[in-house]
Parts: C-alpha cells; structure tokens; sequence
C-alpha cells in the first residue's frame, strides 16, 4: 500500500527561509538547506520550497538554492512562486527540482499546464490551488489568495485534471494560519472526484489534524510549513500519531 | 584502497539527471553522461535513468545506437524506473518495442487507484546482491503509470492494488521500478551496492 506523505514547506525569500502568518510579520528562519536537511532527516516523505521574492536578484538567488537543497537532500522536492513558462521551469529543474507548482499563471494561462506536462510530463506538473469559503462556496483566490477568480475550487480542480496537472496541491487559505484544521470537506470532495493525488494544505496545528485530512478529507498528502517552522510539531510526533492511527506511512 | 569506478549514464533526451548525479556525488562516485556506443569503453558501469516516455527513448536509443550497444555490453547496468521497463520486450506505452534484454513487458496500471502511484510504497526484498544491508521491506520512492508484471526475472515485489515487479535482475543487467536516488538513505544504500558489489 502507498504511504500517506508529511510535506513540510519553506517559504524562501532572497535566499532565506521566511516564517509568518499569511505572509505578514515576516521572520528570518535561516538557511534553507539547512533547515531542509533537518526535515529530510527527520523523516519527510517530500519538501515544497516556494519562492516569495518579489524581485528579480531573488528569484536568481533562489535558483542556487535549489541547486544546493538538490545536492544535500535524496526525497523528492517541488519549487513554486511566481513560474510562469516553460523556460523558467527549466531552470528549477535543471538546478534539480523534481516538480514545479503553478498557481496564478495557471489561472492566467490555462494552456501553460498542457505546455509543461508535453516537455516534463505530467508527474512534473503540480497546481496549486488557493482556495477561500465566500458565499459562493469554495471559490479559487489567485495572487497569493489577494484576489477573488469567481471560479469554484472542484471545476478548477477537474479542469487542471485534465489539461495535464499531475498532482493538485489545495491550501484553503480560510484555515490557513489558523492551526485549526484542514478544510477537510472540501478536500474529500475534490480527492474523490479527480484521478491524480492532492496535496492538502492550510490549517494544520495538531497531530490530529493530518490525520482526519488524510482519512475523512481523502488527501494523499498533507502539507505544513508553520507548525513545523515553529517547532509546534516535529515530523516524526506527526507520523507516530499517524501511525498509531493506523495510517499507512512511511517511517 | 579500492578504486571507485566510473558511473556512465546512459543519455536519451530525458529531461532531469540532476538528481542521479546528484545522489551519486552524495556518494563520493564520479559519473560521465554516455551518449555514443564507444564512450562506454570509458567506464565501469552503467545506468539508464528513468523520466521520459518509451517511445521517444528508444526512438532516441536507435538514433545513437546506443541500442545495440547496450544489449552486448557485459558491464554491470542498472536501469531505474522507465529505464527498467526498456529492459523488456515491449511496453504498452505507445505500443514500443523495447531492448529485449529480459522477456517481460510493460503494462498500465488498470486499477480502482489513482494512476500515476506516486510516493513511497513497501518494498519485499530478495536477497540480491543489490540488497545488501537492507531489510527484508523497505520503503521506496515510485512514480509511475506502467508497471512489470511478475515474472521469473523479478527480486523484488511491490502492491499497488495489483502485484507488481519492483526489481529485476538478468546476467548483468538490474532494474528497479522505485527511484533509489529519492528515496533517502535507503535508497542511497542500493546505489552503493550497485556501484561497489554488482
């Protein structure tokens, strides 16, 4: 049986690992490969590394620290933020990436999914889907979750499907930062009605929260960046839950 | 000391080798990229890495000869993932005849589970020299829509709602269906048994 996965998340800016809330109140977290190498170490099934620059000096910065996280790090690890063709893509994965996260450039350009899976193929190609409870239900957010699409979370989901995403990567940005759980409705809801796996994300605080994710919300992974950041959680006390649970992982 | 030898990686327009050479240079071995039949001379072993599709790969492999060259070499290979599959006969993928190395084929996962498998599953292990050190199951890193069905050339066993190969050997030649440069230590160790005991 395959292994649910615990996918920590760092968020990168200018070279360095950023912490905070919602992206407010940013805090220095340190060296990225550093802190990558102690989740790998810890038991991390994955990593995502998402770029949050917002200037060009970073982006090329955060090009040398994927290189450098590829080299000290033997799981698997996708990059995303601001990826908006073929050619930039590359780079990621030549300096060694194994999959890249589209978000608001899928939104903007639908056929940039099919682009990149004909070139990577489709296990390259994760969408990341932000998602917000508004009174038309579970609507797509873009920009980092600053604007509203009208479009509704499972027609995105079923779409990016079938333009040729291999892997949909949902944060709810409604539980994100609240450590009051995952959005798990919503998440079943999608998992069951798409054929590729979905990466659930926003809201994790205990131990109990991936598990319900990973069992009544359908998820195939779980993602997390400030639990583990803070220290609130260490992945291995989130897989011994699991495990105890009977959760297939991997340990 | 004992020499370390010359990984060569067998080049055929798939994309990512970052992270072969990458696990590779964890492990202190030197690798060449091995895109002409005479440049195999150069080294002591060889891998066939595994992201592409079939048929572009042995489109590619014909193109450069390669083909041939590796059928007849008896340098110690081992192909990882799609480079296991190429082993075969043929592959469902793209309905391509493959290098007849092994007489398996390549089918598609036609299973109630969602296709690609894609993450860590359990391994059974033989006691195959590529084994060595390793427990009798371990987890392994998988990314993958086509599988090997069993069959007598199998040394490892995997479940992905369907019994599938997950490691093969022949003469010379090894395959394994999980990534082992992805797949931490673990998979690290089955480099290092291929690098210094295959």
């Amino acid at each position: 049986m395959l292994a649910k996965r615990i996918i920590p998340c760092l968020d990168i800016k200018n070279g360095r690992t950023v912490k905070g809330v919602n992206f407010d109140n940013l805090t220095d977290a340190g060296d990225p490969v550093e802190l990558a190498k102690k989740y790998y170490a810890e038991g991390a099934d994955e990593l995502v590394l998402l770029d949050i620059s917002a200037t060009l000096e970073g982006r090329e910065t955060f090009i040398d620290v994927v290189r450098d996280v590829a080299k000290a790090i033997a799981i698997p690890f996708t990059v995303g933020g601001g990826i908006g063709s073929v050619e930039q893509a590359e780079k990621l994965i030549r300096a060694g990436a194994d999959k890249i996260s589209i978000n608001t450039a899928a939104i903007q350009k639908p056929e940039l999914i099919g682009n990149l899976a004909d070139y990577f193929g489709s296990q390259c190609v994760v969408v990341a889907i932000d998602i917000m409870l508004t009174e038309k239900g579970w609507e797509v957010v873009s920009h980092a979750g600053t604007k509203r699409t009208g479009i509704k979370a499972l027609e995105w989901a079923k779409t990016c499907e079938i333009l040729g995403a291999g892997e949909i990567l949902l944060t709810s940005h409604t539980s994100d930062g609240t450590k009051r759980g995952f959005a798990t409705d919503i998440t079943r809801k999608i998992s069951q009605s798409i054929g590729i796996p979905l990466i659930a994300s926003g809201g994790a605080g205990l131990p109990e929260h991936f598990a319900e994710v990973l069992t009544k919300g359908m998820a195939d992974a779980a993602l997390a960046a400030g639990v583990f950041h803070y220290d609130l959680l260490s992945i291995s006390q989130v897989k011994e839950y699991l495990q105890s649970k009977n959760i297939i992982i991997r340990y | 000391m004992k020499k370390i030898p010359t990984v060569g990686i067998v080049q055929y327009g798939a994309g990512n080798q970052a992270s072969i050479i990458n696990a590779l240079g964890s492990l202190s071995v030197k690798s060449i990229p091995i895109a002409t039949p005479s440049e195999i001379g150069k080294v002591d072993k060889l891998i066939i890495p595994g992201v592409g599709h079939a048929t572009k790969a042995m489109n590619e492999l014909k193109r450069s000869e390669l083909d041939e060259a590796i059928r007849k070499t008896n340098i110690p290979l081992l192909g990882i993932c799609l480079g296991m599959q190429l082993l075969g006969v043929r592959s469902e993928e793209g309905d391509t005849k493959c290098l007849s190395i092994c007489d398996f084929e390549t089918v598609r996962f036609n299973v109630p589970l969602k296709v690609p498998q894609m993450g860590w599953n359990k391994v059974r292990l033989t006691g195959n020299t590529l084994f060595y050190g390793l427990d009798q199951e371990e987890w392994f890193y998988f990314v993958h829509s086509y599988y090997i069905p069993k069959s007598s050339f199998t040394i490892a066993k995997c479940n992905y709602g369907v019994e599938f190969t997950a490691a093969v050997q022949h003469n010379n030649f090894w395959g394994v269906q999980f990534h082992p440069e992805k797949s931490g230590k673990k998979g690290l160790q089955l480099l290092k048994n291929f690098i210094e005991l295959c």
